[in-house]
């Protein structure tokens, strides 16, 4: 019996020493988890690639992350100052859409990102361009190419002209993929303030209210309009999903007064606003 | 009574024993019904191949829940699944429908059972907490005799729904070893209410295989194994939005019994037990649907109990060790009417786990030959666990501070006192009992009861539900004459009931808003019944049968499905091999009703059922032959048990045939 207990305690003392060897495992930070590339941008001296999550771009909110290859070297440059400017080029004019500054991601690394909100898709006729401009070593560089940015097969973008006659243009980014959940959630508010310049709005709200148009048009419970933390940033909210499927999130936009500048409630008559996010998963 | 002989009150019966100056004599308050084909009093029933339904209506305790013609659900004391235990055996068996379609009872079979012991509120402890009371089903008794061979033959008929009704029983015993087996087979068209008045949906098809064998390991050990398989198919809920396509279960237990050679111990008792629950509903076979949907449910549930019964000079004592692991799941998966949409799916039941661990003791004092008290103590320890990420996140949505895990300790007493003598018995007794919400009460998502319209939210921050209870019984039993009074108070704190929440939206197309499982700081129940019987004559007995039911919620109104003044009165006639049988059945008006809870006036009804019964016997083979009429008047009527006030069975003659050689 006695020796028995001593195996039983030498196993033990196995296992443990097994289970933390493996805890030790070091796992090295890749950059590039989680985006893929999806364009190179080539100039005389750089190479420019481009990454996002969905390894392509579409109408609408998109994530995108760079990196700067020098050509002859093979090496990607560091401590670039980078910017980037999109520009829709139509029949009869040109013009851009929101977008955010350009940062780098972490201090050694050699990404960088940033937003570009596309509030229209591209046609046969007209197309984006995207531009970027960076600056190393007090040398500037720029780089220019089209890109794609194809339609998407929910609604994500909402352009419209608000009670106040401000164009605003308001667009779906979080949840990436929506669970059935009290999902967090982000959209972004821009205004155009001409046909260059989408500054963030600030201090608004944006109600929500999520619906099933396939089944009776019902709501979900303990949704948190989205609103901001920070001046300047993105706006979040609280999604509340309770099945799988299609659904619709009717949307309000309401300035810092609480005057709704577009959008209708959903009553008995009224099934669907005339904003709304889709969603279906 | 139009059943003769259906029911036994041990204490009733204990004093006739009274002479005999060793034998201890267990006095209780509990019914013992003979329910199944198993029991050697079966074959006096005057049905003898009625649904379980059928026979548990027989108890003044239970009353059935009706959806449809087929898997009525119990109700004790006027309460319902979730505030009792159904046991087979004493096996915890949990439905697997989140609509409370398929109750315990509808997964055996009378061919599988002998008799039903009903125990009210606390006594009814031994296997689980209960607030309202238990039903243990017992299978075949049989042990290790000589029988050798026996077969038997069951057929039926029932005029109104087509009800077909084919079985058969193997059996052989010899004193080493046994093995029941038997089959049954249910085939049931729609039924005709009252005035000929076909209920679409109402049709049912049930299989059950049962098979029961022991071996003798020593003069003093048994080990035995038992099975019942289940399958109902194309069963209709008329009351209900949906069907059932498949309700199956197996369910599988050994048992190992031992006599030890101790004066002390009678018997030691062991079991260890599976079973699992397949129901999936189905609405193809409907009309009109709003949105096609799927909704299949499962349950299974491992579980293992240890009971010893022993005595020491005027004590007994009995001890139940058990415990069980049970997983429910249920889910909704909704066709949208445009192919290209994704399906919406959800979890109704996050799959959740239930542990049990608990203790029951109890110990029965014998004061003197004609009083006892009895004292039982039930303590458990209970734990629910979310397993599906999926689900946890979907009821998070209601509660974002949710576990996955909720423990709890579940406790419960109770004391009553016997005395029998000289043809008078009464007794009294207290009881407290606690109960944890059941796995919809704490867990549902968006459960549509079409009964007030709600869709039901379930709610993890319920407390225990506590009942205390005070119960009485007094009778009187002479040579001719029987009667006995019995009452059941009980004062529920933290009752469970849902309640409105009108900042939730309903999801069910067309329902009236969404309740939210929410305990009311108490509710009281008032259950009484009244028996009496005579004997006119060797031949003749006039039986009555009255019960009454009021519940009451914290602001004074009525609770659902409270019994109205319902009563049941008959003449019986037994000369010999023949019986027959005249009944008058029926409820006063339900003046007790709550719209809130979804309930409405249930007009008074009456019915008149007769029936007939002979037995033949040859040389070394009998026959018996039962029919009758049920609702020989074609009443159209309803009563405060039937779901949306769905009408009741008109008039049906049945032919019950057995054969055994």
């Amino acid at each position: 019996m006695k020796t028995s207990i001593k195996y039983i305690v030498a196993i033990f003392a196995m296992a443990l020493t097994f289970v933390s060897c493996s805890n030790d495992d070091e796992t090295t930070v890749n950059e590039l988890d989680g985006i893929t590339k999806f364009k190179e941008i080539t100039n005389d001296t750089h190479t420019i690639e481009l990454y996002s999550h969905m390894g392509s771009l579409e109408q609408g909110y998109n994530e995108i992350s760079l990196r700067i290859k020098d050509n002859t070297t093979d090496k990607y440059i560091k401590n670039a100052e980078v910017s980037w400017s999109p520009l829709m080029h139509m029949a009869m004019m040109t013009h851009s859409c929101p977008y955010s500054a350009v940062e780098k991601v972490t201090e050694n690394g050699t990404l960088y990102e940033g937003y570009i909100m596309f509030q229209m898709a591209q046609n046969d006729t007209e197309y984006w361009d995207l531009k970027i401009d960076y600056t190393i070593n007090g040398v500037d560089y720029t780089a220019t190419d089209v890109i794609d940015v194809p339609a998407s097969a929910k609604r994500k973008v909402n352009t419209f002209t608000g009670s106040d006659g401000v164009k605003y243009l308001v667009a779906y980014i979080e949840p990436h993929h929506p669970k059935v959940a009290l999902n967090d959630m982000k959209v972004g508010v821009w205004k155009m303030q001409n046909m260059m310049t989408f500054p963030v709005v600030d201090g608004y709200t944006v109600k929500i209210d999520p619906r099933m148009p396939s089944m009776g048009n019902h709501t979900s419970p303990n949704n948190i309009h989205a609103t901001q933390t920070l001046a300047g940033g993105l706006y979040d909210g609280k999604l509340s999903l309770t099945m799988t499927g299609y659904w619709k999130i009717n949307l309000q936009l309401a300035d810092a007064e609480g005057t709704i500048l577009k959008g209708e409630e959903i009553t008995e008559t009224v099934t669907a606003s005339s904003i709304f996010f889709e969603i279906e998963f | 009574m139009k059943k003769l002989i259906v029911f036994f009150l041990s204490l009733s019966f204990c004093f006739t024993f009274s002479q005999e100056a060793d034998s201890i004599k267990t006095k209780e308050l509990k019914e013992v019904l003979v329910v199944g084909t198993k029991a050697t009093l079966h074959e006096k029933q005057t049905k003898t191949l009625a649904t379980l339904d059928e026979f548990l209506q027989k108890s003044t305790k239970v009353d059935l829940i009706k959806r449809g013609a087929y898997a009525w659900e119990p109700i004790i004391n006027g309460m319902a699944t979730e505030r009792t235990v159904v046991t087979i055996d004493g096996m915890r068996i949990f439905g697997a429908c989140t609509d409370k379609m398929d109750p315990v009872t509808s997964y055996v079979e009378v061919s599988n059972l002998s008799e039903a012991t009903i125990s009210s509120g606390q006594q009814g402890s031994c296997h689980g907490n209960t607030i309202g009371g238990s039903i243990d089903l017992k299978r075949s008794q049989r042990q290790f005799t000589n029988a050798g061979w026996e077969f038997f033959v069951n057929s039926g008929y029932e005029t109104n729904n087509r009800q077909k009704i084919i079985g058969s029983a193997i059996n052989y015993a010899d004193s080493l070893f046994y093995v029941d087996t038997d089959v049954m087979f249910r085939d049931a068209e729609n039924y005709k209410a009252g005035n000929n008045k076909e209920i679409q949906f109402s049709q049912f098809r049930k299989l059950n295989l049962s098979a029961t064998s022991g071996y003798r390991l020593a003069p003093n050990k048994n080990i035995e194994a038992s099975v019942i398989f289940d399958r109902a198919t194309d069963v209709g809920y008329p009351a209900l939005p949906m069907d059932v396509s498949l309700a199956e279960a197996l369910i599988t237990s050994v048992k190992f019994n031992y006599k030890p050679n101790l004066e002390q111990i009678d018997n030691w008792e062991t079991k260890l037990y599976f079973n699992t629950i397949t129901h999936t509903m189905d609405d193809t076979k409907r009309p009109v649907v709003p949105i096609h949907m799927d909704m299949p449910g499962w349950s299974d549930t491992y579980g293992f109990y240890s009971k010893v019964n022993g005595k020491y000079k005027k004590h007994q004592f009995l001890a139940n060790l058990n415990s069980f692991y049970n997983r429910s799941v249920a889910e909704m998966t909704m066709y949208p009417s445009d192919p290209n949409e994704n399906l919406m799916f959800m979890y109704t039941w996050p799959d959740v786990r239930t542990l049990y661990a608990g203790i029951y003791l109890e110990h029965n004092f014998e004061i003197n030959c004609h009083s006892n008290l009895k004292f039982t103590t039930n303590l458990g320890f209970h734990n629910n666990n979310v397993a599906s990420d999926f689900g946890l996140q979907s009821l998070q949505i209601f509660y974002p501070e949710m576990k996955a895990s909720k423990s709890r300790f579940l406790k419960s007493f109770s004391t009553n006192y016997f005395y029998n003598k000289d043809g008078i018995s009464y007794g009294f007794g207290m009881g407290y009992g606690e109960r944890a919400p059941s796995v919809s009460e704490g867990y549902g998502f968006y459960l549509y009861n079409s009964f007030d319209g709600f869709d039901y939210i379930g709610n993890l921050n319920l407390k225990n539900e506590k009942s205390l209870e005070g119960n009485a019984n007094i009778g009187f039993k002479n040579a001719k004459w029987q009667t006995k009074i019995s009452a059941s108070y009980f004062h529920i704190y933290d009752y469970i009931i849902g309640i409105p929440d009108a900042s939730v939206a309903p999801m069910t197309i067309g329902a009236n808003g969404i309740k939210v499982y929410t305990a009311l700081d108490y509710a009281t129940i008032l259950s009484s019944d009244f028996t009496i019987s005579y004997q006119l004559s060797d031949f003749w007995i006039w039986k009555g049968q009255f019960v009454y039911n009021l519940g009451k919620d914290n602001e004074n109104n009525g609770l659902p499905f409270m019994s109205p003044f319902n009563y049941m009165t008959s003449l019986g006639f037994r000369p010999g091999k023949f019986s027959s049988e005249l009944q008058l059945k029926g409820n006063a008006t339900q003046t007790e009703y709550n719209a809130f809870y979804g309930e409405d006036k249930t007009p008074d009804y009456a019915i008149v059922n007769a029936n007939l019964g002979y037995k033949f016997t040859f040389e070394k083979s009998k026959m018996i032959l039962n029919t009758g009429v049920e609702n020989m008047f074609d009443a159209n009527y309803t009563t405060y048990t039937d779901w949306k006030n769905l009408p009741r069975m008109g008039r049906n003659i049945f032919i019950n045939l057995m054969f055994q050689f």
